[in-house]
């Protein structure tokens, strides 16, 4: 057999061909969409057609083999179409109304539940931590498992004031839209990096590794006669940049990586403009398998916003009409000199004015 | 050969509880020696609490610099079947549409040529086939391409461009996310293939405000959808709506509206539409009532990015509107030439973002040949040390 000729940059395949036949009919005609109960959204054309999603939440790692089975029950239920969500969830695309029930029982059988539209948390967008990254401070997937474990119950119900938006990273890299989520959890290394002299000129350039410190802590210096850095640890932040460029500047500690939660980011320009998430648990201990601290401190905080945030307030909105003393004061969460930021701009941030509540 | 299975009692707890569990997903191949491998390298992670695997070298297909992440364990005589276990980047289609065929086709080639494990998708949007060796990467590219796949970016290049669904499922897409994804990706296949730039570059197109794809907080450059005229209302479903009960149409709508410009006497909803900021947020509460206008388009926004180098950023306005119709030709006349100017200028993984606030928006646009405007800021400058250029009184005189 001979070898077809090698193809390069095709890009990928265009869309069209994986469209269902209700959607290239009604392609940008549209009506109006209804959300009739958690996990289904029905759209409605101009033409009086109905396509129902039905979306079901996934761990985002998936083998080959559960993809499979999408791939069968999309045959079985839609004709062989579904698509994917920006948060790991798969949606089957259905015109037979009838089948719904059917398909979300199958779902359910295999495992994943059908939920995560409306007033409600959807899947935890989150990064690839200690399955396959070099700079995790923790795992990422383990977390996300052990709070979906707990916070199902706002996957699959809209009981909520508003969406809520929550988003894992395991490093200062930040592979997800963490920064900008209605509840984030980071994982933060928390000491200067050890550096492998003995390595360092052959594994790393050095004006690199020099020019990658954002705060300008790595100085060139000569140990044991050979070349290699020093850091100045008053001047590290503990970012990892170094080590994203060299190898031999270790970032990683077992003992002192640990997680931080951030809440009231959002990406959505409704009602408020976008927003960064703010600092509000400094550091939790990194405690595998299950992470109890991390799930309780999410679910805390899910709790109070839940019991206290008006309809339509996002995160964001709720803090800030109730301010954040009153947000300490009722998650009881203590507030310290971490909480206050140090870097460029930091004085943005801090409040200028006497209007407070007392 | 036999191998003695791995014992992997911490991850096993993770097999427990209602949501779907990635330890499950991986004992699905459990009989291969590579998840053996694999769930044994995780088990000591969290048995140590500390990851083991190693910096990319530069591993890649044929021709290209992007689109595979290297990956080594850093136990490779304990582990060895995951001694390498790169990433495979394969751009997906837009919107993330796909069929039951072709998904079974990319796990074909997934099952014969690497480790069987996906994400569905990683966070700037391909698809991820999770761990292969490097002799592998050739053959799957090959088989990828034959089945019209392709590999999407990573290192410093263009990165995969991602969308929403757009005007395939949504009634609010105001312009068409899947052309416009589809058509930029394909006439920058050499920048998304081959790193040239400073650092990364993510282009992410969201149909309207609401912004599904976080490109405010993500891209490079944001297209996020929007109108200029009134929204369309239809009278009779608001009424509707405030009959059901299910929407307080004074204190959910007209309150809530970022710039008070609507009122409701019971019967009417009044929208003064030139206060309108295209928020979404009325529009979001009642979709059988409210729709976006009909001049449509959207508004251009550069410079998001995480945290790293320089501290996080979410992107700022730089065109308030254009219309987005292909082929786009002014918009990729404006991103070529950001892209002329940033890889000039830029320092080494500076994103255009750090690159706009060491040289200043002003001086950026002034390169550009884009004129200031004030949709581009929140608020004038309020320091006095202003760096008057030369021109300023060659005007005058």
């Amino acid at each position: 057999m001979s070898a077809s000729p090698r193809k390069t940059d095709i890009g990928p395949p265009h869309y069209e061909q994986f469209l269902p036949p209700i959607i290239k009919k009604n392609y940008g005609k549209w009506l109006y969409h209804e959300n009739p109960r958690p996990g289904v959204l029905v759209h409605v054309a101009e033409s009086g057609d109905k396509l129902y999603s039905v979306r079901a939440g996934t761990p985002r790692i998936l083998n080959v083999k559960t993809i499979r089975l999408f791939a069968d029950l999309a045959d079985k239920y839609c004709g062989g179409h579904l698509r994917f969500t920006s948060r790991n969830n798969v949606e089957f695309l259905l015109t037979d109304e009838s089948k719904i029930d059917a398909l979300i029982e199958e779902l359910h059988d295999l495992g994943f539940p059908v939920g995560g539209t409306g007033n409600a948390i959807s899947a935890i967008v989150h990064t690839q931590g200690w399955v396959h990254c070099h700079s995790a401070a923790t795992d990422a997937s383990g977390v996300v498992k052990s709070l979906m474990d707990e916070l199902y119950p706002h996957f699959v119900n809209m009981d909520l004031p508003a969406k809520l938006r929550i988003a894992f990273a395991c490093c200062l890299n930040m592979c997800g839209a963490v920064h900008c989520s209605d509840i984030a959890i980071l994982g933060v290394h928390t000491r200067v990096p050890e550096i492998d002299h003995a390595n360092l000129p052959k594994m790393c350039e050095l004006p690199t590794l020099i020019a990658s410190c954002p705060t300008g802590a790595i100085r060139p210096a000569t140990v044991d006669g050979q070349q290699s850095i020093h850091i100045e640890e008053h001047l590290c932040m503990y970012c990892g940049n170094c080590f994203t460029v060299c190898p031999a500047v270790k970032i990683n500690n077992a003992k002192t990586d640990g997680l931080s939660i951030w809440v009231g980011g959002k990406v959505s320009n409704a009602r408020t403009e976008p927003k960064f998430s703010k600092l509000v648990i400094p550091f939790l201990p990194n405690n595998p398998p299950r992470w109890p601290e991390t799930v309780e401190a999410v679910k805390h905080l899910v709790e109070v916003y839940a019991a206290n945030a008006r309809k339509y307030e996002r995160m964001s909105e709720w803090v800030e009409r109730i301010g954040w003393p009153r947000f300490f004061k009722l998650t009881g969460l203590p507030f310290t000199k971490y909480h206050i930021d140090d870097f460029t701009h930091a004085g943005e941030t801090y409040k200028r004015s006497a209007q407070l509540k007392h | 050969m036999s191998e003695k299975k791995r014992e992997t009692p911490l991850l096993d707890e993770l097999e427990k509880g209602p949501w779907p569990s990635f330890v499950r997903e991986l004992k699905k191949s459990a009989d291969t020696p590579v998840i053996q491998d694999l769930l044994g390298q995780l088990e000591r992670s969290y048995e140590e609490h500390l990851g083991h695997w190693k910096h990319g070298g530069i591993v890649g297909v044929m021709g290209y610099g992007g689109g595979v992440i290297g990956r080594y364990s850093d136990l490779p005589e304990e582990f060895p079947h995951i001694a390498h276990f790169h990433t495979m980047r394969v751009n997906q289609p837009a919107g993330w549409f796909y069929t039951s065929d072709a998904l079974r086709k990319i796990c074909d080639i997934w099952e014969a040529h690497g480790s069987g494990i996906t994400n569905m998708h990683g966070s700037t949007g391909d698809i991820i086939l999770l761990g292969t060796t490097t002799d592998q990467l050739e053959p799957v590219f090959s088989k990828l391409t034959e089945i019209g796949f392709d590999l999407g970016g990573s290192g410093s290049d263009m990165r995969t461009p991602s969308a929403c669904c757009g005007p395939a499922r949504c009634e609010w897409a105001c312009y068409d996310t899947l052309a416009a994804v589809y058509d930029f990706t394909q006439s920058y296949q050499d920048e998304l293939h081959r790193p040239a730039f400073p650092y990364k570059y993510k282009l992410k197109f969201a149909g309207c405000p609401n912004d599904c794809v976080a490109s405010v907080a993500r891209a490079d450059m944001s297209f996020i959808g929007t109108w200029k005229d009134d929204i369309q209302m239809d009278a009779e479903q608001v009424r509707q709506y405030a009959a059901s009960g299910t929407v307080d149409i004074q204190k959910d709508v007209c309150e809530r509206c970022p710039t008070r410009c609507m009122s409701w006497d019971g019967t009417n909803l009044t929208i003064d539409n030139s206060e309108c900021v295209k928020c979404m947020h009325c529009i979001n509460v009642m979709p059988k009532a409210l729709r976006p206008g009909k001049e449509r388009g959207c508004t251009v926004l550069i410079g998001a990015k995480a945290p790293i180098v320089g501290g996080a950023l979410l992107s700022s306005v730089f065109v308030p509107f254009i219309e987005m119709e292909p082929p786009y030709s002014d918009l990729k006349e404006l991103l070529e030439a950001i892209w002329d100017l940033w890889s000039e200028h830029g320092k080494n993984r500076e994103r255009v973002g750090e690159f706009i606030q060491r040289v200043g928006l002003g001086n950026f646009l002034e390169q550009i040949g884009l004129e200031p405007v004030p949709e581009m800021i929140a608020h004038p400058r309020t320091n006095p040390y202003i760096f008057f250029g030369e021109e300023l009184h060659e005007k005058q005189a």
